[in-house]
């Protein structure tokens, strides 16, 4: 579903991806974990075009989401084939970056009906049956800045998946939360997840990642050191940069 | 001293009736102007376009450097010449809300700059058109907090509109000037014309301190 | 077209004299009273910051060319003798820009953070040595970016002087050249728009020089937070609230 080919990141001088391959079958869950710097941030980043790569070919679900072909040759591509590929992903931050001047249910309507011209009581609807999934129904009419952390990270939830996407990315969701409220959007993640949801998540929290993750990828320096299956990653490192880091945050 | 209260009772009316009127209508339209050709002016400044960037640029930063006064004159008698036609009262309203405008063009790119990078990531990652994004994300944000910045500028613009007596406006201190060059006695009106302005403007600057807090507040 | 520019040029920087004085002599008197206003603001005695007080709100709230037409209407029949246009100019231009200035003067001083003051306290030294030697040399630097943008302001204000007949740069233009060479008004005021923009980069130079002597001092340039208030101008020209606390 998802393939980077030799994808290359350069800030400047600074090179965060180096010919990195990298690829997520439909329905997988993959968590992302390594050192700061390591580029797992930038290859979320890449898929959502907040950034674009300086070499290399990124794939979406069989079409390139990087470049168009125009005769025989691939150029990059622009903004309006981007959004084309980007509207079957969904992203959640880690600073939920929820619209303070909207409300919750306004925060999860504004796309759908703007982006795929859904009409008020459609959008209200589904809206409504999202909030529910994430078990906020009666915060509809609250603004954000009422609710907790946790809350409002799962309103985020809700609101990316209002535009039903067929991959989900998540950005160190539970970093910016306080430890109790960890726990309500990580049940979120893992409901998601069995509803056969497609994802990919940066994270810290090791113990959600052996419970969920069908992989585990580590990363450092621009490049994947190791993958495997979180059990066997987290127990048996075969790397010795996977086993320092390992030691180091578990 | 020589103040003479009958003088001074005479001459009130002309001041504070029809002087207040042209006043606060020039301050109120040109502040409009500012207040709108501003945002343009902030917009224009992130264009993608770098030949549109470098003469708003500059366009503001020559704006900004020169005397109002000399603007006024500028557009007071270049207008005529390439066939415009304009009252003096609109003139001047033009000239201070343009000028005011590359003030509150420094305004709003603070305010807009201080709307944090998430909220438009978030934006792009819901795929929202930029022209929404600007309409019902950033700007609600942008501008509640900029606010009390703008009532400061209308607060100097009201200050200034007395220039516009060079061009035959007779705003407050323009009928005081001319109620005191009738009689050959200035003391009167020129200081009933100061005081004037000094409840105007301390009156709007309390109005103004308001409306910061209330900002603040609401932050 | 632009056969007659000599005489445009020429006509206007006969007025050249006239304005540099009044834009020099009104930031040597709004510079003074900045300081003496804006130190007595942050007084001790309650009598010294309320007077302070009345001279800055009264200064700042009124209008300049009403101030213009009171000090050279009003003010000689008051005093009994009559002033010459220009110093009366530089008087209103000193008077009133004073008033900002003292506005950043203390601010300037209150930014400078409490941790300083107590400092100088646990030395020993006088409050005249404290100030001297400890708060007024890293307030300097910070007041550079907004003074810049005040004598500027300034500048601005001696084309205000026309009004009262001084015969500087703007009275020139427009008394002189103007009833002569209608057709030609661009071309007249735009020579002197750029004759005023290249004075104004003149007092840039200058108090970017200033920025590196006070910067010398201390060690350090003007703060971000300083440089950003510089550019909120006119109203408070660029004072800010200040921190609250009196030295």
């Amino acid at each position: 579903m998802i393939q980077f080919d030799a994808v290359d990141k350069r800030f400047g001088d600074n090179v965060v991806l180096d010919e990195l391959n990298f690829s997520v079958r439909p329905g997988e869950f993959v968590t992302l974990i390594g050192p700061s710097g390591s580029g797992k941030t930038t290859i979320l980043r890449l898929l959502m075009t907040l950034e674009q790569v300086s070499g290399g070919q990124i794939w979406v679900g069989g079409e390139c989401l990087s470049h168009t072909k125009r005769g025989e040759t691939w150029v990059p591509a622009d903004d309006k084939h981007q959004r084309v590929v980007r509207k079957r992903i969904g992203m959640v931050f880690q600073q939920f970056n929820l619209f303070p001047n909207m409300k919750v249910l306004q925060n999860i309507t504004e796309a759908p009906m703007r982006v795929k011209n859904q009409n008020k009581s459609e959008a209200t609807a589904a809206a409504e049956a999202l909030l529910d999934r994430v078990g906020l129904a009666d915060k509809a009419k609250a603004y954000p800045a009422q609710l907790s952390g946790g809350q409002q990270q799962r309103v985020a939830i809700a609101r990316a998946l209002a535009m039903q996407p067929k991959l989900m990315l998540f950005d160190e969701p539970t970093s910016a939360l306080d430890p109790e409220l960890v726990g309500e959007v990580l049940d979120v993640m893992k409901q998601l997840a069995r509803d056969g949801m497609t994802m990919i998540v940066v994270t810290h929290e090791m113990g959600f990642a052996r419970e969920v993750a069908d992989q585990l990828v580590f990363m450092d320096a621009g490049a994947v050191v190791e993958t495997g299956n979180p059990w066997d990653v987290l127990s048996n490192p075969q790397h010795e940069r996977t086993k320092a880091f390992l030691s180091k945050v578990l | 001293m020589n103040w003479n209260w009958d003088y001074a009772w005479e001459v009130l009316p002309g001041i504070v009736g029809q002087g207040l009127l042209v006043t606060l209508e020039v301050t109120v339209f040109a502040s409009l102007v500012a207040y709108v050709l501003g945002l343009v002016l902030a917009l224009l400044r992130r264009s993608p376009f770098a030949v549109v960037r470098w003469i708003v640029w500059g366009f503001i930063e020559f704006v900004r450097s020169t005397p109002l006064i000399v603007q006024v004159f500028f557009m007071f008698f270049v207008l005529p010449n390439v066939g415009i036609t304009l009252d003096p009262i609109p003139t001047g309203v033009l000239t201070i809300g343009l000028h005011y405008a590359t003030y509150t063009a420094e305004v709003y790119r603070a305010g807009i700059e201080a709307v944090p990078k998430g909220q438009w990531e978030a934006a792009t990652a819901l795929s929202l058109p930029r022209g929404r994004t600007w309409v019902a994300v950033i700007l609600p944000q942008a501008i509640p907090r900029v606010l009390p910045a703008l009532g400061n500028y209308s607060i100097s613009l009201l200050k200034e509109t007395p220039i516009l007596l060079t061009i035959g406006v007779l705003d407050i201190v323009g009928a005081a000037y001319q109620e005191g060059s009738a009689a050959f006695r200035y003391v009167e009106p020129i200081t009933i014309a100061g005081v004037l302005f000094l409840i105007l403007s301390y009156t709007s600057s309390l109005l103004v301190r308001r409306l910061e807090r209330r900002v603040a507040r609401s932050n | 077209m632009f056969d007659n520019l000599p005489e445009f040029v020429s006509t206007i920087l006969a007025g050249l004299g006239e304005t540099v004085g009044a834009t020099l002599g009104g930031i040597a008197i709004a510079a003074v009273l900045s300081f003496v206003f804006g130190l007595a603001m942050l007084s001790g005695s309650r009598t010294v910051r309320v007077i302070a007080q009345i001279y800055v709100e009264i200064w700042r709230g009124t209008s300049e060319v009403v101030q213009l037409f009171w000090i050279y209407f009003v003010l000689p029949i008051l005093v009994g003798y009559q002033i010459v246009p220009l110093m009366a100019g530089i008087l209103v231009l000193g008077l009133n820009f004073g008033a900002y200035g003292a506005e950043i003067v203390r601010g300037a001083i209150q930014a400078v953070p409490r941790a300083q003051y107590e400092g100088a306290i646990a030395l020993n030294l006088t409050p005249a040595q404290r100030m001297r030697r400890v708060i007024l040399p890293q307030a300097l630097v910070e007041m550079v970016p907004p003074f810049n943008n005040l004598f500027i302001q300034l500048l601005k204000g001696s084309a205000l002087l026309t009004i009262i007949a001084v015969p500087e740069m703007t009275n020139q233009a427009r008394n002189v050249l103007m009833d002569v060479y209608t057709s030609q008004a661009g071309l007249i005021w735009t020579v002197l728009l750029v004759f005023y923009l290249v004075l104004a980069v003149l007092i840039t130079f200058g108090m970017k020089y200033l920025e590196r002597r006070a910067g010398r001092i201390v060690g350090r340039g003007p703060s971000q937070a300083a440089r950003d208030r510089a550019l909120q101008v006119p109203a408070d020209c660029g004072a800010g609230t200040g921190a609250g606390w009196v030295p």
